[in-house]
């Protein structure tokens, strides 16, 4: 006898995938391509996906990088960007000779995994998409070698355009060769800042001035003849809607001076980019000498979901050590090793990674948020909500609301924390911290900071705030399923679809327990 | 009354419960496991309209109050749009929308002229809709959040991160609850604990039929807003939210089993693209809406989907309270009926006859099955599927290339 099935539910149906690939590689970076490589060469059938050139309109809200509207307008020609992309990634022709399926302008941005709350699906998916659809494929494993994120930190007028991040400069100039500015001041003293004025100088980029609230700059800046000021904080961008300078005070007390420039590269710290780990349901830990939450993974880079790796910066970026892509490019092989074998194919071990630990990160993001936060409760947290520090820690609600203001004179994150940890999603509904269209890519980090220190707590202490699907803002036409199978079409229902209970009160239920699961609207829900 | 109530549950109906009776003036603690209104409690489509519920004119009553009851907004804003595609969605929309006028509410048809004005987005080729002057809608997250801020306001206990172990009874009445951080003496107890409420009233030896299932919701980015942000139809519900954002949920469910106190995170499905192609349909002129978010949560449904609320026999002093899937709307009224169920044994504002635990006696043990309501799997197997092996027995992949390294 078949097994009853509930036809409103999710059981039996089909979500058609253009593909099954054995290997999926997140990521066209030195650790992505040499993974896809590697496994390639071992035999996996595999696809290697990235999003770059993204859509201008994603850059244009800080997505996947702090781009701080410093692209030239030649971002908006694809096709152009598309070029210019493979001609700076020349590893990415390895990929192509050695067969691996390479869709470049490709958003993953979800995964579908079995698990306590989805037992249904057919098989693991990936969805994807580009600027006019998406699709889904099937997967047995998924590298993932996302790389770093920008770490966004507030100081006064970090909203402005014109500040940008480090990974977005970066791409500006390298991967994409279409920066807008031509004189840049660099916040961050440390390795993350060293690397910004080093790039930079080789594109011929004038860097008028390096600042940092730390009293001590990476000795190699001396180097670079540039000028540092260390113990120095913004105390504000100068210009009307372009960045004209900023304008920084000793932390100490002193003089202000003003420094000319037409961008801001903040480059405080870089962050591993975690968010299709967490999607996957992996395993996460905080490790401020890593950058911040990292996949808990064995020494070959698995996770603790089966069949999820983690390669490169995404892993965990080691502030000491210097972002050599040779090493990201092994750490990638590794993962691709460790998949293979698991597949059941005939791979070399992999040799176990050595990292190198940074200094305390989390230090230095807390002391560039006290200086700069602390006298500044208007200051600006979340730029998409609109939240401002006093808003975040007052627990206040959004501005469009009008409210009792007394009611919350005794509420704050503090008396929230006397009910039990302080948790950042929590916040995060109530003030809509995080919740705007760039998905809490410019808030994140620094929320969890500043909630952290506000309640005398370890940073970690306040867990990861979720990441949701998709993992990219995406329109409503490129998510929707063209390719929706027919049986879930005629089958779909509001809301469960149990007949009784949409039948008015005073109308008994019916006898027949069969009719328990009925459908009474369904025949005019098509 | 006099005497302590415990309340089993942080969701809404729980919240509200304790919250109304703190107005009543009863000593009140309210345990959740985890956070206040953090399961479907607050994650869920925010809607306040059910005409079919015996709650439903109570509900109507007493939303437009509840800013200023609870002290804290709720972003509850009245009435409802209903769009319909087609002609078949208009029919059926008329027939929820008979149950309200039955009852003394108003709606007006609205055609796509009209419609348009309203609803700007909607495609040209619309059937029609209804605009009903009643229902609502208000922000889940918010609202749950208000309710445990109002009841410590009244003075109050919520004890969050706390879990209940066991129950102490004395004759025919339950003197105290057992949690994992001591026990609670009490007079009174109310079981409102979503999903989590069979388990527990199984302590008790009480028997709940319900089954927990997930369902799921997108969010786009906001948008310019719309005079009446209640607008849905096309199998889905939803809302603008008063930021912007469209928020909308529907389609297919997945039957869940939880094997312990704890929810699982609930994850979403590739049917967030469905959502999408039906909100896409729905305001095609909002096709460039970026989605920019997915949820899901967890619900129990009783077997006739309708609410168990029903003050027991034996414990004479136990109220189970289960919304059955559609909780977070009527909370201003369930929670008032429950207390009543408490203070006085009775409800004197609706008629909960329909709601009794006792209609489910003569249930067949396994009535989930019959109806399909289970854990479904394509091979049937229990527990997490993994990634095939080249060395595993069957195909690999699509491709079936899988030794090609020899």
């Amino acid at each position: 006898m078949p097994r009853p099935i509930d036809r409103t539910s999710v059981a039996g149906k089909e979500f058609p995938a253009t593909d099954h690939l054995q290997l999926v590689v997140l990521g066209a970076g030195p650790a992505g391509v040499a993974a896809a490589v590697e496994a390639a060469r071992l035999g996996l059938r595999v696809m290697l996906v990235d999003e770059h050139p993204v859509a201008s309109a994603l850059m244009g809200i800080d997505v996947p990088w702090m781009f701080g509207e410093r692209m030239t307008a030649s971002v908006q020609n694809q096709p152009r960007m598309l070029e210019r992309i493979v001609a700076a990634r020349p590893e990415l022709e390895q990929a192509f000779e050695v067969g691996v399926d390479v869709r470049l302008g490709v958003y993953v941005w979800a995964a579908f995994v079995t698990g306590p709350t989805s037992r249904a699906l057919p098989c693991r998916m990936l969805a994807l998409a580009d600027e006019t659809q998406s699709w889904l494929i099937g997967f047995d494993r998924l590298v993932v070698a996302a790389g770093a994120r920008d770490l966004a930190v507030a100081f006064p007028g970090w909203d402005r355009p014109g500040v940008m991040g480090a990974q977005g400069f970066a791409a500006a100039i390298g991967l994409y060769g279409a920066f807008a500015g031509r004189r840049v001041v660099v916040l961050g003293a440390g390795v993350t800042g060293l690397r910004c004025v080093q790039q930079a100088r080789e594109a011929g980029i004038e860097v008028a001035a390096v600042v940092d609230v730390a009293a001590a700059a990476h000795e190699e800046f001396a180097t670079h003849g540039v000028t540092v000021h260390s113990g120095c904080a913004v105390r504000g961008v100068e210009g009307g809607a372009e960045v004209e300078g900023i304008s920084i005070v000793p932390v100490g007390g002193g003089a202000a001076v003003t420094i000319a420039c037409d961008t801001i590269v903040s480059a405080l710290d870089t962050v591993p980019n975690v968010e299709m780990f967490d999607l996957l349901g992996c395993a996460m830990a905080f490790r401020p000498e890593w950058g911040g939450h990292v996949p808990v993974t064995d020494a070959d880079g698995r996770c603790s979901v089966d069949g999820i790796y983690a390669a490169g910066d995404c892993a965990g970026i080691g502030d000491a050590e210097p972002r050599d892509p040779a090493l990201a490019a092994s750490s990638g092989r590794e993962a691709a090793r460790a998949a293979a074998r698991d597949a059941g194919f005939a791979a070399p071990a992999p040799a176990r990674t050595i990292r190198t630990h940074g200094g305390d990160r989390e230090a230095r993001r807390r002391h560039w948020l006290q200086v700069h936060a602390g006298p500044a409760a208007a200051l600006t947290i979340c730029r998409c909500e609109d939240v401002t520090l006093r808003d975040l820690l007052g627990v206040r609600p959004p501005r469009y609301l009008s409210y009792d203001d007394a009611k919350f004179a005794g509420r704050d994150v503090r008396t929230l924390a006397g009910d039990g940890p302080v948790n950042q999603d929590q916040v995060k509904r109530l003030t809509r911290a995080g919740m705007g269209p760039c998905q809490g890519r410019r808030c994140r980090e620094q929320v969890q900071t500043l909630l952290a220190m506000q309640g005398n707590q370890p940073s970690g202490s306040v867990p990861m705030p979720s990441y949701r699907a998709p993992l990219r803002p995406l329109p409503l036409s490129v998510l929707s399923a063209h390719d929706e199978s027919a049986a879930l079409r005629a089958n779909w229902t509001g809301w469960f679809g149990i007949a009784p209970q949409w039948l008015p009160h005073w109308e008994k239920v019916p006898e027949n327990p069969e009719y328990w699961g009925g459908r009474i609207f369904l025949d005019a829900a098509k | 009354m006099s005497g302590h109530v415990v309340v089993i549950g942080g969701g809404v109906t729980g919240l509200s419960t304790a919250w109304w009776l703190r107005r009543e003036g009863v000593a009140v603690t309210l345990v959740e496991r985890g956070i206040v209104g953090w399961e479907a409690s607050g994650r869920n489509g925010g809607g306040a309209t059910h005409a079919y519920s015996p709650l439903f004119r109570e509900e109507q009553r007493l939303w437009p109050m509840m800013d200023e009851l609870l002290g804290y907004p709720t972003e509850y804003q009245p009435q409802r749009i209903r769009i319909a595609l087609d002609p078949a969605q208009l029919e059926q929309y008329w027939r929820v929308t008979n149950l309200a006028v039955q009852q003394g509410f108003r709606a007006e048809a609205l055609d796509a002229h009209a419609l348009k004005e309203l609803v700007p987005w909607v495609p040209d080729s619309v059937a029609g809709g209804l605009l009903w002057h009643f229902g609502g809608h208000a922000n889940p997250q918010r609202t749950v959040q208000a309710y445990a801020w109002a009841i410590e306001d009244l003075g109050g206990t919520i004890l969050q991160h706390t879990a209940v172990t066991g129950f102490d009874l004395r004759g025919d009445k339950v003197v105290a609850v057992q949690t994992d951080q001591g026990p609670l003496g009490c007079d009174a107890v109310v079981i409102a604990a979503g999903p989590h409420t069979a388990q527990l009233a199984a302590m008790v030896g009480v028997t709940v039929p319900i089954a927990p299932a997930r369902a799921e919701m997108i969010v786009t980015e906001p948008l310019p807003l719309i005079r009446h942000g209640g607008a849905d139809g096309n199998g889905l519900y939803g809302r603008q939210t008063l930021r912007g954002n469209l928020a909308y949920g529907g389609g297919p469910h997945e039957w869940l089993e939880l094997p312990d106190a704890r929810t699982p995170k609930a994850v979403n499905s590739p049917v967030v693209r469905s959502l999408a192609r039906r909100l896409h349909e729905l305001f095609p002129k909002v096709a460039h809406a970026r989605v920019i978010r997915s949820w899901a949560g967890v619900v129990e449904n009783t077997p006739d989907g309708r609410p168990i609320l029903d003050r027991l026999d034996a414990p004479a002093n136990l109220v189970i309270a289960t919304m059955s899937s559609v909780g977070f709307g009527l909370s201003p009224a369930s929670g008032r009926a429950i207390m009543q169920l408490v203070t006085q044994g009775r409800c004197d504002f609706a008629d909960l006859s329909q709601l009794t635990l006792s209609r489910f006696a003569g249930l067949p043990t396994d009535w989930q099955a019959r109806n399909g309501w289970v854990p479904w799997s394509p091979d049937g197997a229990e527990g997490e599927r993994g990634p095939a092996r080249a060395d595993a027995a069957g195909p690999l992949s699509a491709s079936g290339q899988a030794q090609a390294h020899s």
